[in-house]
């Protein structure tokens, strides 16, 4: 009885608390809460709580509470579901490009066009975030390269150069092999990590046929039948022929590789550059004996890097507090937002906002990334942001190559069926 | 006139008490959560679905399902994983199951640790193995190696990894078959074991001759209930080898799976739609035949 009469008041008094905060609030600025619907990754988290934090202070009456996802497919899918149902937090962060296209944007997304912020946003990043002629997505974190990370101290010991060419690449693994070391690292437990022989070519292909993208999209150009595109997939073959892999390439995963590249327990590890943040947290004291290069190709004068933009913020048209969302991207895709992520994971790569710099000491790896993006022509889009489709399958076949059970022309063809049913599905003219 | 037909009446009443509305709630609960969705999933099957919108493409999407390169590969697989694994689970139950109705030391004990995979989550189950069978750091290889045997990648090995995960849905599930043999061996009457004794007969003889024949129901049992699970088995399959390395231990369940993962809502609904009545005409004409079985005997 006394417990209850006690729970009682506490209602009452808590009631009594609500309506005067409330009362007091309404006489100042509305208390707003937003939320903020982030991957998993720890460098996005970390980057995400610090500009949370920034945000915070200079806005105390906006709260920000952070929900995270997993990456990958099974986060496309729950993206995709949360937007169907009307469930999107008031802002989310997610891949450019082909993953953005297949949004529904017009339908789902508010138009952020005419946002001031837009202004000071590198044109390229613009071109990934936009469905007919307007712009749904803000930059966050920096641009990547897809090539090869490689160990700094074994190139010192072994006396070798950076190669521009893949036969250099080649002699170079012939070396590394020599003196006793796995030359190349590939983690297939994390399948994903198996596609970059192929992905991380496209700048080789499309130097050799500038207009495969287009001809790609209209079911023109093959994998299967183009000579420059096939090669990504005869050269994994060739890695894995010549014995050149760590012993336990089938079971390993990213983290793994990212050990084994820091450590020298290998010397390349074929990856995108945004794990050089996964490396400076978890292996700080080898931060600066990983180093990056561009995936080589035939001719040296040619050499250059596929890149990939990074992912947008994007608010559903459902929020409450579009104003409040709009005030924190534009935050974020400030400079004062650049600051605030370099402050949080260090400089990882080239930001998509005019004026963000990268500090003098980032490390070697990130500079390394960052002269591909200086001269013009050094750098090229991957193919997912410039073609819609992109085959499901790919990793699953990469990996088949890359451990020898799939002939390279036989997986190619394959891929090609693969794209052809992405394509049926988005219903791109010219496929049937 | 009149009398026959309240007498009628009457006799309709007496075959159920209980008028047809009462059905209602189970009814509803049946149309709402299956039949309607049931009816939905055979429509979008006909669709490119989107989740934002869909557009009727006919029978297209079935076309593409049939054109699916590892349809034939997962297919097979599913039936080697089924037929491995059901088999197993018969010959390994059947031998748990008259040992530990045998008089032994701590029977009751042991009977709950052949139990107690069974009541393990499979995803649990799924990735401790993955762990212990790593090729160089798994518990398993490290023991051979005590030994000097070079242990195999077993999940990694294209030709090996299907297998290892058939004999983990074999660990998991012969607890269950062991139970099913125990109560079909103990319902054998005793008399039978004593007359062959009387008449020399060895406990082979025995087994072959008594158990055997007299415990048939629970060998069709474990075989019907197996067959099965290993037709739908997905959930070990994903969480040990995602269906590779590549795609070597895909089977239909996860080539679905991967379509609905890539986006391809209306395609991968269209391959259950195929699996749904794959099972059934599988399993229907098998569960009446089974169901015929039971009552004549």
């Amino acid at each position: 009885m006394k417990n209850q009469i006690k729970l009682r008041t506490l209602i009452a008094a808590l009631g009594a608390v609500t309506i005067i905060g409330a009362a007091t609030t309404s006489f100042a600025a509305p208390a707003v809460n937003l939320t903020v619907l982030i991957d998993n990754q720890p460098h996005t988290v970390k980057g995400m709580d610090q500009l949370a934090a920034d945000f915070m202070a200079k806005n105390p009456n906006i709260k920000i509470e952070i929900e995270t996802r997993p990456a990958g497919t099974e986060g496309d899918n729950m993206i995709k579901t949360r937007l169907a149902t009307d469930e999107m937090p008031d802002v989310f962060l997610y891949n450019t490009g082909s993953l953005f296209h297949a949004l529904n944007a017009a339908r789902t997304l508010a138009d952020l066009t005419d946002e001031p912020f837009q202004a000071n946003v590198l044109d390229s990043f613009k071109t990934v975030v936009k469905e007919g002629n307007r712009l749904y997505g803000a930059p966050i974190q920096t641009g990547m390269g897809g090539g090869i990370l490689y160990n700094r101290k074994i190139y010192a010991k072994l006396g070798l150069k950076v190669p521009t060419t893949w036969a250099q690449f080649q002699k170079n693994n012939a070396t590394i092999k020599a003196a006793g070391i796995p030359p190349v690292i590939q983690t297939f437990k994390d399948s994903w990590t198996s596609q970059l022989f192929v992905l991380a070519d496209f700048y080789n292909v499309q130097s050799v046929e500038p207009d495969f993208a287009d001809r790609y999209t209209q079911n023109k150009a093959k994998y299967a039948t183009s000579p420059a595109a096939i090669k990504g997939f005869t050269r994994q073959e060739e890695i894995f022929k010549a014995g050149y892999l760590n012993k336990d390439f089938g079971s390993a995963g990213l983290e793994d590789g990212l050990r084994m590249v820091a450590k020298g327990e290998g010397a390349h590890y074929p990856m995108l550059t945004f794990a050089i943040g996964t490396i400076a947290t978890d292996h700080k004291e080898n931060i600066n004996d990983v180093g990056f290069f561009a995936l080589p190709g035939d001719d040296a004068s040619k050499n250059g890097l596929t890149a990939w933009l990074p992912p947008g913020l994007y608010i559903p048209k459902t929020t409450k507090h579009l104003a409040e969302a709009k005030k924190f991207v534009a935050f974020i895709a400030s400079i004062e937002g650049c600051d605030s992520q370099t402050k949080a994971v260090g400089a990882m790569g080239p930001y998509m906002v005019k004026g963000c710099e990268i500090p003098a000491n980032a490390p070697p790896a990130v500079i390394d990334l960052v002269s591909y993006f200086k001269t013009d022509g050094k750098n090229t889009p991957a193919l997912e942001f410039l073609s819609p489709i992109k085959g499901p399958s790919l990793e699953q076949i990469t990996v088949e190559v890359g451990s020898g059970i799939r002939k390279p022309a036989d997986a190619a063809t394959l891929y090609d069926e693969d794209v052809r049913k992405q394509a049926l599905q988005l219903a791109i003219p010219g496929w049937k | 006139m009149e009398t026959t037909t309240i007498s009628r009446a009457i006799s309709n009443r007496m075959k159920s008490p209980y008028p047809g509305w009462f059905y209602l709630p189970a009814a509803v609960i049946f149309v709402v959560l299956f039949l309607m969705p049931m009816l939905t999933s055979f429509y979008f099957s006909l669709t490119r679905w989107t989740l934002f919108e869909s557009s009727f493409i006919g029978l297209d999407n079935f076309a593409q399902f049939f054109r699916e390169p590892f349809l034939i590969k997962g297919l097979t697989n599913t039936l080697i994983y089924a037929v491995v694994t059901s088999g197993l689970k018969v010959i390994i139950g059947m031998l748990f199951g008259v040992f530990l109705t045998s008089r032994i030391m701590a029977r009751t004990y042991l009977r709950s640790l052949v139990f107690f995979p069974v009541l393990v989550s499979t995803v649990g189950v799924g990735i401790t193995f993955t762990v212990l069978m790593h090729p160089t750091h798994g518990l398993i290889n490290e023991s051979l190696a005590v030994f000097g045997i070079d242990g195999p990648a077993w999940l990694t090995d294209p030709s090996l990894a299907l297998l290892s995960v058939a004999l983990v849905d074999v660990w998991k599930g012969v607890g269950l078959a062991t139970m099913i043999f125990i109560a079909g061996i103990v319902s054998i009457p005793k008399e039978y074991y004593e007359a062959a004794k009387i008449e020399g007969a060895t406990a082979t003889q025995q087994f072959w001759r008594i158990t055997m024949p007299l415990a048939r129901p629970a060998t069709v049992t474990v075989i019907l209930l197996s067959f099965i699970s290993g037709l739908r088995s997905f959930d070990l399959i994903w969480s040990m080898t995602r269906g590779g390395p590549g795609f070597t231990t895909d089977v239909i369940a996860s080539v679905i799976y991967k379509q609905y993962q890539a986006g391809f809502y209306g395609l991968s609904t269209a391959g259950n739609v195929v699996l749904f009545l794959l099972i059934s005409t599988i399993v229907v004409p098998l569960f009446i035949f089974l169901d015929r079985k039971a009552t004549t005997q």
